[in-house]
């Protein structure tokens, strides 16, 4: 059994929650000059310009990428043979405390019925899961809210079939309009129950960016979504042009015979997104 | 006036703006123009928008004078020691839809923000005489660039929903709703739909 000090935890989630605002990781940096290379209409080339130095600006100077910088969702996956001296749930939570408050990001989570700041960005929401091995991985994924405002969840009846399931994806991306800061990054739950995938569709964005799925039937469904959204032409901002979406994750689990869930989550240009492992 | 400390990228011919508008500036402003704003503004987002109109409801005086304002839909990050403010690119402006009008009655001329509007909100810009401007969405370090000062003027203790006064130089923006009824998103939905745009107010 391999021990890891709370302490130790706690310096890496203050580390991650301080630099994923700031630094963008290589695969949405590549995607948005990829997005920029190719987009034919004039403005929304203009704007990926502006996403282009703006990304460049802030790892230059350690400036928020996006104002926004999110309620902390961290993903925790305990090795079974890792043992966290201390209590870590607190270590973690003390670790965003510290990363938002050193990094002098935005403490933007508040209680939902007197809409009162807490000031300090925690709680963060954390899941946990327990794999082989005796490591510790952290995903760090700051989730700004004007897109996550834009997802949604429904329970169709298994007759929709996938196409049902594209269709309901890709309206929901449409109806989205400009609010999310397109272009979007749409991780996908499919199947499990209610909660599952909500939880598949968040944990999808943790995959490397237009990664496939490793199940090519699956990944065939993300390109055809992919190609649908972009081809709707609302573009970067709503202001036309193809590339609504850089990429599509579809994540799925075995559901009731009765079920058929679908959860898509939103997720901005802003892509954030940082892995550790102790 | 010359934007500072910029790298490349940003929006060409735009047309320069200053803020408070002028007057008869507003009638010339068309949905689709790109613009360049400078002089001052105030920022608001939903706490203190939902503070406004219940200062509003107990008939009590705002914090500021709103006539003639542009109001600027930002909860900004902290600035670090050095810095006029940290990333400040616009928020979601639907979510201060249901507060909007009472604004544009105080004669508020002009918002901006990202995404699109309400239909009570686009009659009540119309009766009024008010535009809806948008700016670049996620790009908060990069318009952080064309703010040159900013004061606290209410709402301390709604944190980054406080209202600041910002002073901007050549702050980018795009005129989605304008003084005739015209909305930028719809027309560029009628061009991708290649069909003729038509006003929907």
């Amino acid at each position: 059994m391999r021990t890891l000090q709370s302490k130790e935890v706690t310096a890496a989630v203050r580390k991650l929650a301080m630099s994923a605002p700031c630094d963008l990781e290589p695969d949405i940096l590549d995607k948005l000059l990829a997005a920029r290379d190719r987009e034919e209409s004039p403005l929304a080339k203009n704007a990926l310009e502006i996403l282009v130095t703006n990304a460049n600006i802030a790892s230059r100077e350690q400036i928020p990428v996006c104002q926004d910088t999110g309620i902390g969702v961290v993903f925790v996956s305990i090795g079974q043979e890792v043992k966290v001296e201390g209590n870590l749930e607190e270590a973690v939570q003390e670790g965003i405390r510290l990363g938002y408050a050193d990094g002098f990001l935005r403490k933007s989570v508040c209680d939902p019925v007197n809409r009162k700041n807490t000031g300090t960005n925690v709680p963060a929401v954390i899941h946990y899961e327990i794999v082989p091995g005796d490591t510790l991985r952290i995903g760090f994924l700051p989730k700004g809210c004007g897109s996550e405002n834009m997802s949604g969840l429904v329970m169709l009846p298994p007759s929709a079939g996938i196409p049902g399931v594209e269709d309901y994806v890709v309206q929901k991306v449409k109806d989205a309009g400009s609010n999310p800061c397109p272009p979007v990054v749409v991780g996908i739950g499919l199947g499990g129950t209610f909660e599952k995938a909500a939880l598949l569709a968040k944990k999808s964005l943790m995959r490397p960016l237009g990664l496939p799925n490793p199940d090519a039937k699956v990944a065939e469904i993300e390109q055809r979504i992919l190609k649908r959204i972009n081809q709707e032409g609302q573009g970067v901002m709503g202001w036309g042009g193809v590339n609504t979406a850089l990429a599509v994750h579809l994540e799925t689990y075995p559901t009731h015979i009765a079920s058929l869930p679908v959860a898509v989550n939103i997720q901005c240009h802003a892509h954030r997104h940082k892995e550790i492992e102790l | 006036m010359q934007r500072p400390n910029i790298d490349k990228g940003f929006f060409e011919n735009l047309v320069p703006v200053q803020i408070p508008f002028e007057e008869g500036v507003l009638e010339k402003l068309k949905a689709g123009d790109l613009i360049s704003l400078t002089g001052s503004l105030f920022t608001g987002r939903d706490q203190t928008h939902r503070r406004l109109v219940a200062l509003l409801d107990e008939g009590r005086e705002l914090p500021i004078d709103v006539k003639g304002q542009l109001l600027y839909y930002v909860g900004p990050s902290p600035a670090k020691p050095g810095q006029v403010i940290g990333a400040a690119g616009p928020t979601t402006s639907y979510r201060m839809d249901a507060y909007t009008p009472r604004l544009l009655e105080l004669g508020l001329k002009g918002t901006l923000g990202k995404g699109s509007r309400s239909m009570s909100v686009r009659k009540a810009m119309k009766n009024y005489g008010a535009v809806y401007l948008a700016t670049v969405g996620g790009a908060g370090a990069f318009l952080s660039k064309s703010i040159v000062k900013s004061e606290l003027v209410a709402f301390e203790d709604a944190g980054p929903e406080a209202l600041f006064r910002f002073e901007v130089v050549n702050f980018p923006a795009v005129v989605i709703n304008d003084l005739a009824g015209n909305d930028f998103y719809e027309m560029v939905a009628a061009e991708r739909l290649g069909v003729k745009y038509e006003k929907t107010i």
